[in-house]
C-alpha cells in the first residue's frame, strides 16, 4: 500500500468518525408503500448513501428497527440480512392500516487537544466519561440522535401510528404520507421533542440521482408552529431530512443535533 | 292470470320510462404484446367539484384464488386513492370479472342502484383501465344529470381504452 493510499484511506476512517456527514444520505426503501389485498409482504432496504436510492457507500445498520402496525403493536421483521451496501428485511402486512418503520440512532462524538494534537472520539454516552483523559483541553462534545422513517399502507390509510414519541426531532404528518401523489401540496410539521420545530430547514430530494446531471433537491422551512408543506412536482420517491443543534443534551455540557430523515412515495395522478 | 301479467308489464313499462338512463359502452382494445392480462377497469361518477363519488362498477380478477386478484385494485390509482381502498372486495352489484378485447355496455338508470341517490347536478364518468404487465389510463366525460334531453358524449383512449360513449336519455 502506498503512503498516499494509506493517508487516504486514514481520512476516509476519519471522516467515518465525524458526526454524520452532510454528504451521505441515510434511508429505508419499502418495496411498495400502497397496497391492496390480503397476505401482503414488504421488503425494505436500508443504506446509507450519495446518490439516492442506490446501493453504493455502507448497510445501514438495523440494531435498533421497529415497525410499528396500525394497531399500534410491534411487527417483527424478518429475513434480516446485511451486506456490504445495503441492509434488508422483510415485514408481513397481517391487518390493514398504515406502518411505520423507524431506524433510530445515538451516538456522542468528541474532539479534544491532548498534548497539543487534535484528537476525535466516537461511541456511546455510557462510554463518554472514561473515554476522554483528564489532561484533555478543548472539549466538545456532540451527542446526536438521528430517526430515519418510512410509511407502508395496506388498504385504507390509518393514523394511529403516524403520533410522535415525543423524543428527538420526529415528524407528525398532516397530510398522510401514503396518499401523496403529483400536483397536490402535501403538509408536514416537524417536532422536536414533542414540541413544534419552527423555522427548521428541510431538504427535499428526489430519486433517481443516477441519472441525472442536477440535485433537483428543493428546500422548505418550517413556520413557527413546525409545519412545511411540499408540491411535488413529478411522481417517485423523495428523500426529506431535516437537523437541529441545541444545547439540550442530557449529557453535561454536550450540544445536541436531532436529524429525522423520512423516504416518502409520490404516486401519479 | 294474464290480466295480471300484462298489468306488471306496463307497470315496468311506465317506471322505465320515468327513469332516465345511462348507457356507457367501452372498446377494450386488442393488444399485440407478448404477455397479455385483461385489464381491470373501474367506472365511476364523480361531482365536477370532485366531491362525491358513487361507483358504477370494478372489473377485476374475481376468480383468482383465495381473492387474490385484489393485490392488483391498487393498480387502479386514482379510483383506488378515492374510493377504493375504503371498499371490501368483491362487492355486490359493484364488482365482476375482468373483460375481453372488444365492446362492451353496462346500463344504468336513475331509478335502481347505484344511480338513484344522484342530485341534479354537474358530473363526470371516470373510466380507469390498468393492465398487468401493462399501462395505466383515464378518461373523464361531463354530463349533466338527469339528462334534459338524449345526449351522447365519447372520449377515446390511446392505450389501455378504446373509445369510451356515455349515452344519456332522460
Amino acid at each position: 500500500m502506498t503512503n498516499h493510499l494509506k493517508l487516504a484511506l486514514i481520512a476516509a476512517a476519519v471522516s467515518l468518525l465525524a458526526p454524520p456527514a452532510q454528504a451521505h444520505r441515510a434511508w429505508l426503501l419499502p418495496s411498495a408503500t400502497v397496497l391492496s389485498g390480503s397476505d401482503l409482504w414488504v421488503t425494505v432496504d436500508g443504506a446509507i448513501s450519495n446518490d439516492l436510492f442506490y446501493f453504493e457507500h455502507n448497510a445501514l445498520p438495523l440494531d435498533n428497527l421497529s415497525i410499528a402496525g396500525p394497531d399500534g403493536k410491534a411487527v417483527a421483521p424478518e429475513n434480516l440480512a446485511k451486506g456490504r451496501f445495503r441492509s434488508t428485511f422483510d415485514f408481513k402486512l397481517a391487518q390493514p392500516g398504515t406502518y411505520k418503520l423507524i431506524v433510530t440512532n445515538q451516538g456522542v462524538f468528541a474532539s479534544y487537544k491532548l498534548d497539543g494534537e487534535n484528537k476525535r472520539w466516537r461511541g456511546k454516552p455510557e462510554e463518554l466519561a472514561s473515554a476522554i483523559p483528564a489532561k484533555a483541553t478543548d472539549v466538545k462534545v456532540t451527542e446526536s440522535r438521528s430517526r430515519i422513517e418510512s410509511f407502508v399502507t395496506s388498504g385504507k390509510p390509518s393514523s394511529d401510528t403516524l403520533k410522535p414519541t415525543g423524543v428527538g426531532l420526529e415528524m407528525i404528518p398532516v397530510t398522510h404520507p401514503n396518499n401523496l401523489v403529483t400536483g397536490e401540496k402535501a403538509t408536514f410539521r416537524l417536532v422536536l421533542d414533542g414540541k413544534p420545530a419552527s423555522n427548521v430547514s428541510v431538504e427535499i430530494v428526489p430519486g433517481g440521482i443516477r441519472y441525472r446531471d442536477t440535485l433537483n433537491e428543493s428546500k422548505a422551512t418550517t413556520d413557527e408552529t413546525g409545519t412545511f408543506s411540499v408540491t411535488f412536482p413529478n411522481p417517485g420517491f423523495y428523500w426529506m431530512s431535516a437537523s437541529v443543534r441545541d444545547d439540550k443534551s442530557k449529557i453535561k455540557d454536550a450540544r445536541r443535533r436531532s436529524i429525522y430523515t423520512t423516504t416518502v412515495e409520490v404516486l401519479p395522478q | 292470470m294474464r290480466l295480471l301479467i300484462s298489468a306488471a308489464l306496463s307497470t315496468l313499462a311506465a317506471s322505465s320510462s320515468l327513469a332516465s338512463e345511462a348507457t356507457i359502452s367501452i372498446d377494450i382494445p386488442q393488444l399485440d404484446v407478448v404477455e397479455y392480462h385483461k385489464p381491470y377497469v373501474a367506472m365511476w361518477v364523480e361531482q365536477a367539484d370532485g366531491g362525491k363519488i358513487t361507483n358504477l362498477a370494478v372489473w377485476y380478477d374475481v376468480h383468482h384464488k383465495k381473492n387474490e386478484g385484489t393485490k392488483w385494485l391498487k393498480d387502479l390509482r386514482q379510483w383506488w386513492r378515492r374510493t377504493g381502498r375504503e371498499l371490501t372486495m368483491p362487492a355486490d352489484g359493484l364488482s365482476s370479472p375482468t373483460r375481453a378485447p372488444g365492446t362492451h355496455q353496462v346500463k344504468f338508470d336513475s331509478a335502481g342502484k347505484p344511480l338513484e341517490g344522484l342530485t341534479p347536478g354537474k358530473y363526470r364518468l371516470v373510466i380507469e383501465a390498468a393492465r398487468e404487465v401493462g399501462g395505466r389510463e383515464l378518461l373523464k366525460i361531463p354530463f349533466e344529470w338527469p339528462p334534459k334531453a338524449p345526449a351522447t358524449s365519447e372520449a377515446k383512449g390511446e392505450r389501455e381504452l378504446g373509445t369510451v360513449t356515455l349515452k344519456l336519455t332522460p
